[in-house]
């Protein structure tokens, strides 16, 4: 086994018992790169097959390409998709590109709330029907338990923090002092009624782990990733208005894991495009314990 | 390769890390430059422990509180350096870290010497399981570079080392100055031994067990019919072994045997072969009913144990103390049960390791060994023979608060049942017909209704009662009176006087009830006071999780009933409620 298998296997045993222990599970995908690996695992792990519905915030701000590329897969695999959207915010214009409020606001707002109630079952959940081609309002609202995350540990310090099975108050929010410990592969499947547990699979993946996965495995990845002939090309993908791309030439798979060995972004953080990071000395810890992924 | 590092609070761990990162280039552009800015525009003075501490919580408590990962490395290969935190406090945060990590450093600092943490945390790495370590001698800037401090510290914590079987490396290091971390430096020519950057290459990867017997605890069972798929596939990580395409293998605690069939994977070449630490899905040969929890071994190797009695060691971090006569649940492969605690054997004082018998609870940071009793049997092997299989956590009120390794399986009181069972699992004959397919065909999924309650209170009308209900509605259903069994079966054991060999007249009809369960049938017995003890020996017996207890009448009881029915008065009601309990559980279907 190589590190990469190591990793697959390590991840596809996460996501099984996810599957065995919550009866309202489902997979957060946020259709980057890392997310998408992590629906790939899903079929790894379930012979081709994803048992549980996707679930994906939309901002109304997110690139085109992204929302394109999601209904593109949900058709071709089968997926059980679902989206939520903060609709009203989006009406009343309480988002940073309408000028009304700042970054953190907007990332509050549009993502941390939309995630919030679309888990919890409040708000309305678009889901995909197959055969009429279309979203329709989703008839079932019983809250999600457990829902599987992308994020990696390398990402930046409060991520350093996580545990494969993390769990969520009432309120969404995260004890980062106090979380149960995890050993011998024995994770914190029991909750009280009320809480939720975040599941974290790609824990241990870094960023070149991923692209090296996507490069054994050829998974589709949304075109953003790629220089398009204009030497720019998006490292880590968010809302239009607040991701901005990187230079770089890498026009495919291998080139992008050919730059990442040369070393030429070992000194420029991943999520360095995103703007929601920079704000106030720490502005994702600050969003994450508040329920942000 | 993943590296936990540990020791007591203060003794300098962050630093070294710190200093690691930064002296090996492995830092982010900026980031050494900015927190180096933010310590002057606080006014403190700058320390490499800041670059870890990247919470905030963290730099205004100076201490870490969780374990942060750090991703590094060398010429040779890339490194998880894991920092464990070194207060008490955050002992479970510690375990996590090290639970992680294929080697450890331990740092001891030189002014302070060896401390509490320094020796428990020791003890947890080699519970945890953690062969190699390393001792970093830290600060020894602040004790001039004193070779005889260092040596005195080597002496007394080898000692201790090798009290716990571990053994290791010594290096003195100043993460303050940079001695000894990625270079040597002129300040301790007396020492002649690695770098703690040599030494983390030193550490040999862990070799998958794949010399050891094949262990592979059932994660889950899938068909995914949804999907037009057919394929009924056994999921599962391999703890230890290997298996190929054609072994003959048992599931344990049933005793039930099968033989792999194919292996199967979703966009992988096909392969006939599966060792350790691959996470896999195979077929079956013969169709055989096996659910998660079991543990799937192959025939022609040693056998795990399997019982509902062992002696353990344990380490506790609950807030609640772990106490007798206290449910807890056990998780222990993908197992989980209801355990109690038996008996402390004695507590281990996990700073100095010296023992006491008089506690009679395991306290928080206690470590302890225990015998522990669980309902239904475990499958396991000995630490010693093989680790893997070995290790179980607690569960109290939805927190694990402790975990253990099992030294000794000892006998419990179902053992002459249980080797009865396994026997006949082992010899058990199937059909083409598999139980889903009479389940689909019958549109009902079997069940054992036990209607039990005190002498006279109506348990043979509810259940012809019930009997006639379902029948009505199409169900195959079927009632059998005790009696039938006493006279018949049970001819040669029944005595004149009354409950004369109760488990054994319990272990029949439960046979007897076995076969109509496998059939697919919804059967109804009725039986006087069942006690929980009558309960499993009952449900160690039937190879079936569907067995619902229907209490008859007003006398109290504590026997774990799913409804409790009030007998001839309101029997309309009962069958209301035993019909709505078998809908809610799937039995049969909701309108």
């Amino acid at each position: 086994m190589d590190h990469l298998d190591h990793l697959e296997s390590t991840s596809v045993y996460i996501l099984r018992e996810a599957y065995a222990n919550f009866k309202n599970l489902c997979m957060l995908w946020s259709i980057g790169k890392d997310s998408t690996v992590m629906l790939w695992l899903a079929r790894k792990a379930f012979l081709g097959h994803v048992p549980f519905p996707l679930v994906h915030i939309d901002t109304g701000y997110k690139i085109p390409e992204m929302i394109e590329y999601r209904d593109k897969l949900t058709r071709e695999w089968g997926l059980n998709m679902i989206y939520g959207m903060n609709t009203d915010a989006l009406k009343k214009k309480q988002t940073l590109p309408s000028g009304n409020v700042d970054h953190l606001s907007c990332c509050r707002t549009l993502k941390t709330e939309a995630l919030k109630h679309t888990l919890s079952g409040r708000w309305p959940r678009h889901r995909y029907n197959h055969l009429k081609n279309k979203y329709e309002i989703d008839s079932n609202t019983d809250a999600f338990t457990g829902v599987i995350v992308g994020v990696r540990s390398d990402e930046e310090g409060s991520r350093s923090k996580e545990r494969y099975f993390s769990a969520r108050d009432r309120e969404n929010q995260w004890d980062v002092a106090d979380q149960p410990p995890e050993f011998w592969n024995h994770y914190k499947t029991d909750f009280a009624p009320g809480t939720h547990v975040r599941v974290h699979p790609l824990l241990d993946w870094t960023e070149l782990n991923i692209w090296e996965y996507i490069q054994r495995e050829k998974i589709p990845t949304v075109s953003l990733y790629y220089d398009q002939g204009d030497g720019k090309r998006y490292r880590s993908l968010g809302c239009d208005p607040c991701t901005h791309p990187i230079a770089s030439t890498s026009k495919n798979v291998s080139e992008i894991v050919a730059e990442f060995k040369s070393g030429k972004l070992s000194n420029i953080a991943e999520r360095s495009g995103r703007a929601q990071d920079k704000e106030d000395g720490g502005g994702l810890e600050t969003l994450r314990r508040e329920g942000y992924m | 390769m993943n590296i936990v590092i540990a020791g007591h609070v203060d003794h300098g761990k962050s630093t070294v890390i710190g200093r690691l990162l930064a002296d090996t280039d492995s830092l982010p552009e900026g980031k050494l430059e900015m927190v180096k800015r933010n310590c002057e525009l606080n006014s403190r003075p700058f320390e490499y422990a800041f670059l870890l501490d990247a919470l905030k919580d963290e730099q205004s408590q100076g201490i870490t509180i969780d374990s942060a990962r750090v991703f590094f490395s060398t010429a040779k290969r890339d490194y998880i350096i894991i920092d464990a935190p070194g207060h008490i406090e955050f002992l479970k945060n510690m375990v996590t870290g090290a639970s992680r990590a294929e080697a450890a450093l331990l740092v001891i600092d030189a002014a302070e010497g060896i401390q509490e943490n320094s020796r428990r945390h020791g003890y947890m790495v080699s519970m945890l399981g953690i062969k190699q370590i390393v001792a970093l001698v830290s600060k020894m800037d602040l004790v001039k570079y004193d070779k005889a401090t260092f040596d005195a510290i080597v002496a007394e914590y080898k000692k201790f080392l090798s009290d716990v079987n571990l053994s290791g490396e010594f290096i003195p290091v100043s993460g303050m100055a940079g001695d000894n971390i990625t270079a040597a430096g002129n300040r301790m020519s007396w020492y002649k031994g690695p770098t703690v950057l040599e030494a983390l290459d030193i550490f040999i990867k862990d070799p998958p067990a794949i010399d050891k017997p094949f262990r592979m605890p059932v994660q889950d069972v899938y068909k995914f019919t949804k999907w037009k798929d057919n394929r009924r596939v056994v999921a599962g990580t391999v703890a230890t072994g290997q298996i190929n395409v054609g072994d003959e293998i048992v599931f344990y605690p049933s005793g039930k045997t099968s033989s792999v069939k194919s292996i199967e994977g979703f966009n992988c070449p096909e392969h006939t072969t599966a060792s350790a630490g691959e996470a896999v899905a195979f077929t079956l040969s013969k169709q055989i009913y096996i659910k998660r929890g079991e543990m799937a071994v192959k025939a022609n190797q040693d056998h795990p144990k399997v019982t509902g009695r062992f002696r353990a060691n344990i380490f506790w971090m609950g807030k609640n103390s772990l106490e007798k006569n206290k449910k807890y649940m056990i998780k222990l492969g993908t197992t989980k049960e209801t355990v109690e605690l038996e008996q402390i054997i004695r507590i281990i004082n996990g700073a100095d390791l010296s023992s006491e018998t008089t506690k009679r609870c395991v306290e928080r940071h206690d470590v302890a060994e225990c015998i522990f009793t669980s309902q239904q049997a475990l499958t396991f092997d000995l630490t010693e023979e093989n680790a893997a299989t070995s290790r179980f956590v607690i569960v109290d009120n939805y927190e694990i608060c402790g975990g253990g390794i099992i030294r000794q399986a000892l006998e419990d009181k179902h053992l002459w049942l249980r080797d009865y069972v396994m026997r006949r699992n082992y010899k058990w004959e199937t059909g083409i017909i598999s139980r889903e397919d009479r389940a689909e065909r019958y549109n009902q999924k079997s069940a054992l209704i036990l209607i039990t309650g005190e002498k006279d209170v109506g348990k043979k009308s509810v259940a012809k009662a019930v009997e006639a209900k379902l029948f009505a509605e199409g169900k195959i259903v079927y009632f059998l009176g005790i009696g039938n069994i006493l006279y018949g079966v049970d001819a040669d054991i029944k005595a004149p006087g009354i409950n004369s060999n109760k488990p054994e007249h319990l272990r029949r009809l439960s046979e007897v009830a076995n076969i109509m369960l496998d059939a697919g049938i919804i059967l109804i017995i009725t039986a006087v006071e069942l006690t929980n003890d009558d309960l499993e020996i009952i449900k160690g017996t039937i190879d079936t999780d569907s067995i619902e207890v229907i209490w008859v009448g007003d006398s109290p009881t504590d026997v774990n009933y799913d409804v409790k029915a009030s007998g001839v008065e309101t029997i309309d009601e009962d069958i209301d409620s035993i019909k709505k309990m078998l809908q809610n559980k799937g039995i049969i279907f909701k309108p």
